[in-house]
């Protein structure tokens, strides 16, 4: 019994990884500049096109196409971010959900036509297929690897905005906008550089999360609802309340569809719904 | 000058109008046209993709004219499961342009929508895929060419407990056929002596499988019966199946045909080495049919395996030609879908009849076991049942 309970947290937690990994981006750049970015799920979709395309194409390693798609996706998104998004930061909010909902539909259909439709796989080195069960607990080698990335990539970020003077221009310009700038902090340059590694991490999350998911034209609008669900339950800016809402919602997830499989992909939306209404700003969310 | 020139411009206007309609009117007289509504786009794009090559592929093979008339294939799309698109298309498919003939729909939910269309219209409605059984009950105008859930279902189950499989845990999808395919094989399981011993349904737009199959792990069945429908989610169930070690444990597998679909088959890679399927139509199907129509089809379309959707796709039109053939070019409702109750066609999955009282289509069900032929994964056939009908209805 307690064997199945810790091996469905641990595959719930990896799951939670992989969704973290996709909005921690969305989160931070959210809650940075209030800029609502739809496309967010369409740079992940297109990070996992392009580790594809790296591994059949170019007989680049798995492993190795993880860095390219962060580079990747942060160099494309900063092109867009330039070309388009800069031309909305003050706009309303329903002018950057159309333009932004507009990206992910381009994006779907230039996926479907430049890949195909069918389902796109990548081939991880066999040391991460598998399973091994220390105590009777079934962990899998590639959900150990998620836990892992969104484990180092939590703790740097973390690190990042706690200890380097970027992460303080970062949580200034989140906590107070108008007053940063006054005290001469480029805010539209922090921004720019948080919107590029935000999106390179969604990229990342793309590519990894082919190998648990699938990847097909229909990832950017299949999982633009998971990645608002987490933004939402964690609160805008924070990546402790993403890592805290993911994981608490990959685990409610994957416990649901194991303990009440009638009620099972019901369960994330139940608990944000509870979540939501114990706390309407998010876990960690300041307005 | 000025008014000169206004009726100068209102006179070409409406040449420019009066001009292609009377063309049309012209034109109208010698075609057959054909509302092809299916999901062209979203989670089903590939499926629907199939369906159409396939009807691509018989219209270059046979030519585009029957009886005298040219056949147009005037193509929708639905965009996804999406009911009510799909009765706007059809609908204005039936009063804007005029067509014939109704058909495509890869999902259930899809083409029932468009029964009270197809009847109050009176047009003949050829479902080219969707497979729950109800779905030929909806409407008179329904015809259907391709399969339904309980029909391969069933001589699974009974193979299943003729061959030494007491206990089954059976994993389907919550919607229309995974609902029927759950009932049918319990229905055929227990009727030859076997016993179901749990039973769970997924979601249909669930990304990740780790719980399911963490659950078959924990109670070890004797088999377990999967049926999820054939886009992205064979691949990753078989995949997670095989990271835990169930597809090289005792556990037997067995499932419908759509878990290891030719089209992604190569993609479940060696996790579906071993897996015993039902279903209607195999790539590999041994007959000189089936050997033509996928050599015709890897000329045209490259990588892409022909499936039963393809095959769905391509019996259809068939179907369509030989009732056009035997109406002699003039459709009327009522006179087609006579000419569709006992239509037998040579298909490329073997002999299909379409059952006049149902409508829907009896045809062979093929035990199949998924093996590696020059390096190619396929779906081998080892065993057949004959003339089944759809034990839904």
């Amino acid at each position: 019994m307690l064997a199945h309970l810790l091996g469905v947290l641990f595959d719930g937690l990896a799951y939670g990884m992989l969704l973290f990994v996709l909005s921690v981006g969305l989160s931070v750049t959210m809650g940075l500049m209030g800029f609502v970015n739809l496309a967010h799920s369409a740079f992940a979709m297109l990070g996992g096109y392009l580790s594809v395309t790296l591994t059949q194409r170019l007989g680049v390693p798995f492993l190795a196409t993880l860095p390219l798609a962060f580079v990747g996706i942060a160099a494309l998104s900063t092109l867009f971010e330039r070309l388009l998004y800069r031309r909305l930061y003050h706009a309303g909010e329903l002018d950057q959900v159309l333009l932004t909902i507009g990206l992910v539909l381009m994006a779907v259909a230039s996926c479907a036509f430049l890949w195909g439709t069918q389902q796109q796989q990548v081939d991880p080195p066999p040391y991460l297929f598998g399973y091994f069960s220390p105590f009777g607990i079934d962990l899998g080698f590639y959900r150990l690897f998620l836990v892992g990335v969104g484990a180092v990539i939590a703790l740097g970020l973390v690190f990042g905005l706690e200890r380097t003077r970027f992460g303080a221009k970062v949580r200034a310009a989140v906590d107070n906008q108008r007053m940063a700038r006054g005290l001469g902090i480029d805010v539209n340059g922090v921004f720019a550089l948080t919107f590029a590694v935000g999106s390179g991490l969604a990229g990342l999350g793309g590519a990894l999360a082919i190998n648990m998911v699938g990847l097909d034209p229909n990832f950017a609008t299949k999982y633009l609802v998971f990645v608002l669900l987490v933004v939402s339950v964690g609160g805008l800016g924070s990546v402790g309340g993403t890592f805290a809402a993911a994981a608490l919602l990959g685990i409610s997830d994957v416990a649901g569809k194991y303990y009440l499989p009638e009620a099972g992909a019901f369960m994330i939306y139940a608990v944000m719904v509870a979540l939501l209404l114990w706390r309407p700003a998010g876990l960690f969310g300041r307005r | 000058m000025r008014i000169w020139a206004s009726r100068l411009l209102g006179g070409l206007a409406l040449a420019a109008i009066a001009g292609p309609a009377s063309l049309t009117a012209a034109r109208a007289a010698d075609t057959i046209k054909v509302g092809l509504v299916a999901e062209f786009s979203g989670p089903f794009a590939n499926a629907a993709r199939e369906m159409d090559n396939g009807i691509k592929l018989y219209m270059k093979q046979h030519g585009d004219t029957v009886a005298g008339k040219k056949i147009e294939i005037i193509r929708r799309d639905i965009g996804g499961p999406a009911p009510d698109v799909a009765k706007r298309l059809a609908q204005e498919l039936v009063v804007r342009d005029n067509v014939d003939f109704l058909a495509g729909f890869v999902v259930t939910p899809n083409a029932l929508a468009v029964a009270d269309v197809a009847t109050q219209a009176k047009k003949p409605t050829v479902i080219m895929n969707a497979a729950t059984s109800i779905i030929t009950t909806k409407s008179p105008y329904f015809v259907r060419v391709s399969f339904t859930l309980p029909q391969v279902t069933a001589p699974l189950a009974v193979w299943a407990a003729k061959n030494g499989v007491k206990q089954v845990y059976t994993m389907v999808t919550d919607y229309g056929p995974g609902i029927d395919a759950e009932n049918a094989f319990k229905k055929a399981f227990e009727a030859n002596g076997g016993t179901v011993v749990g039973s769970v349904r997924m979601p249909l737009s669930s990304p990740e499988f780790s719980a399911y199959a963490q659950k078959v792990k924990d109670l070890n069945p004797q088999a377990v019966f999967v049926f999820v429908p054939s886009n992205d989610q064979p691949a990753q169930l078989m995949k997670t199946f095989a990271e835990r070690g169930l597809t090289t444990s005792t556990i037997k597998i067995i499932a419908t045909g759509d878990v290891t679909d030719d089209a992604v088959l190569e993609q479940e890679g060696d996790a579906a080495l071993g897996l015993i399927t039902s279903h209607h139509y195999s790539y590999a199907h041994d007959s000189a049919l089936n050997k033509a129509f996928v050599a015709a089809y890897a000329k045209e379309y490259g990588d892409f395996r022909p499936d039963f959707v393809a095959v769905g796709g391509y019996d259809g039109m068939a179907a369509i030609y030989a009732v056009v053939k035997k109406l002699k070019g003039k459709i009327d409702g009522d006179k087609a879908m006579a000419a569709f109750k006992g239509l037998k066609i040579e298909s490329p999955r073997g002999p299909i009849m379409i059952d006049p009282e149902t409508r829907d289509v009896i045809q062979t069900v093929y035990l199949r076991k998924v093996e590696r032929q020059n390096g190619k994964l396929v779906n081998a056939e080892f065993d057949k049942v004959e003339n089944v009908k759809d034990p839904g209805k």
